[in-house]
């Protein structure tokens, strides 16, 4: 029993989710680069850990992605009904190892039935840390070619050529605290 | 929305609060501390205080040893600002008898708003802020999902007027033109007002370093363009002096790795 559990962990293959993403202003990503890597063979226990990394990192825009992890599961076989996330001789739940990438960690954990992985899902992914603050951050200028009276509702704060006291009272800034305080 | 103003460093410091903490004590309390902390930086580095540690060190009085250690740390600034911008960005201006005059003045506003903003407005739990400092400034936003901040670009040509608005989430603006003041920034590998713009935006992830990257592309004129492609990370507008804009964008680097 136990010869035939290492045995499928020994050739089963981990399928280690990356990130697809896209621009900061473009929704959600549809690509998902993905690595595989085989899995390290649990040495003590049919439904012990096993160990997966990235080896790649992806190559798309590193600057405003928003990152999403999603199973593949066209890559993984396919899925066998009767599977279940409890350990039996033919199906195992095998978590990988915390993966930290530059996006955060990353944990997937597979399930195994007969030799094959018929279900993958993802323990922890990048999502709210902070990277994912920077991501997103900021836009590109959107031009404008209206009177600041009609735009002042929906402006928060002005950047403009430094705005010395003196001048100050004659900024729209000036107008927006008024209004606040 | 709350919003709180003060003069500090000759300039308007405005705040705008959303979130938990807006006009309860912590968040006035937070204010507080953010005024008095610019206004120690203003002791320490205003060039129109005779007694400031930066006019004594100009006037050779002191040694950089004697004056606090944020006085190392701004010239450390100024050093790799100089060295980015190929001499664009100075330290050393000049003044109008033909010499040269130190002022790290360029560098001071931005670090110290930044170091603000991390030191007091970053500890107001479930709150977004906007800590703008003459029209240069700083964003937080919490949750990814919510509204950013909507900034407004003034028109260097027409301060009645917004040329553009940018969302910002976390992030940096800065602003460097002539409105205002008339022609203030010198390119001081010429000695002379820079020409043909009339302003330019940064927008990044810092305020030190997108302030600094507006000054020195501004000095650099017609060629502030092909200058701040070279900076990553960045978005941001310039303003011609015929009224032309150009968006530019190097948030998305081809062919490069994140970091």
């Amino acid at each position: 029993m136990k010869r035939i559990a290492t045995w499928l962990l020994s050739t089963i293959t981990v399928v280690v989710l990356l990130f697809g993403y896209h621009t900061s202003t473009s929704g959600k990503a549809t690509s998902a680069p993905e690595v595989i890597g085989s899995a390290n063979p649990a040495t003590n226990s049919g439904a012990g850990a096993t160990s997966s990394e990235p080896t790649n990192a992806p190559t798309s825009d590193p600057a405003g992605p928003t990152p999403t992890a999603s199973p593949s599961p066209g890559s993984v076989g396919t899925p066998q009904p009767s599977s279940t996330a409890s350990p039996s001789p033919t199906a195992a739940t095998v978590q990988g190892d915390v993966a930290d990438t530059q996006w955060g960690p990353v944990q997937v954990q597979v399930i195994v039935a007969n030799g094959k992985i018929t279900d993958v899902s993802v323990l922890q992914y990048p999502n709210g840390n902070g990277k994912d603050q920077q991501i997103n951050a900021y836009a590109l200028p959107v031009l404008i070619n209206e009177t600041l009276a009609k735009q002042s509702a929906a402006i928060d704060m002005v950047s403009g050529a430094t705005v010395t006291s003196d001048g100050y009272t004659r900024s729209l800034q000036s107008a927006l605290d008024k209004a606040g305080l | 929305m709350a919003r709180y103003v003060e003069q500090v460093m000759g300039m308007p410091i405005s705040l705008a609060l959303r979130g938990k903490h807006t006009r309860d004590a912590r968040a006035r309390s937070t204010w507080e501390a953010v005024v008095d902390e610019l206004r120690e930086v203003d002791r320490v580095f205003s060039t129109y205080r005779a007694d400031s540690f930066i006019s004594r060190l100009g006037r050779d009085e002191l040694s950089l040893p004697d004056c606090p250690p944020e006085v190392s740390e701004v010239l450390e600034i100024a050093n790799q600002a100089v060295e980015i911008s190929d001499g664009a960005f100075s330290v050393y201006l000049p003044d109008p008898a033909g010499g040269l005059v130190f002022d790290p003045s360029g560098v001071v506003k931005g670090w110290a708003v930044e170091r603000a903003a991390r030191r007091y407005l970053d500890g107001l739990e479930d709150t977004d802020y906007c800590l703008s400092a003459g029209g240069d400034m700083v964003a937080r936003t919490l949750d990814p999902t919510t509204e950013p901040w909507c900034i407004g670009i003034e028109d260097p040509l027409d301060p009645n007027r917004l040329v553009a608005t940018v969302p910002v989430r976390t992030g940096a603006v800065a602003t460097s033109g002539t409105s205002h003041r008339g022609t203030h920034i010198i390119d001081p590998r010429t000695g002379r007002p820079a020409y043909g713009i009339a302003s330019v935006t940064v927008v990044g992830d810092s305020l030190t370093w997108v302030d600094i990257e507006a000054t020195a592309a501004f000095a650099q004129g017609a060629q502030a363009l092909s200058w701040l492609r070279t900076r990553p990370r960045r978005t941001g507008l310039i303003v011609w002096a015929d009224g032309q804009t150009t968006l530019f964008d190097t948030s998305h680097p081809v062919g490069q790795g994140a970091g």
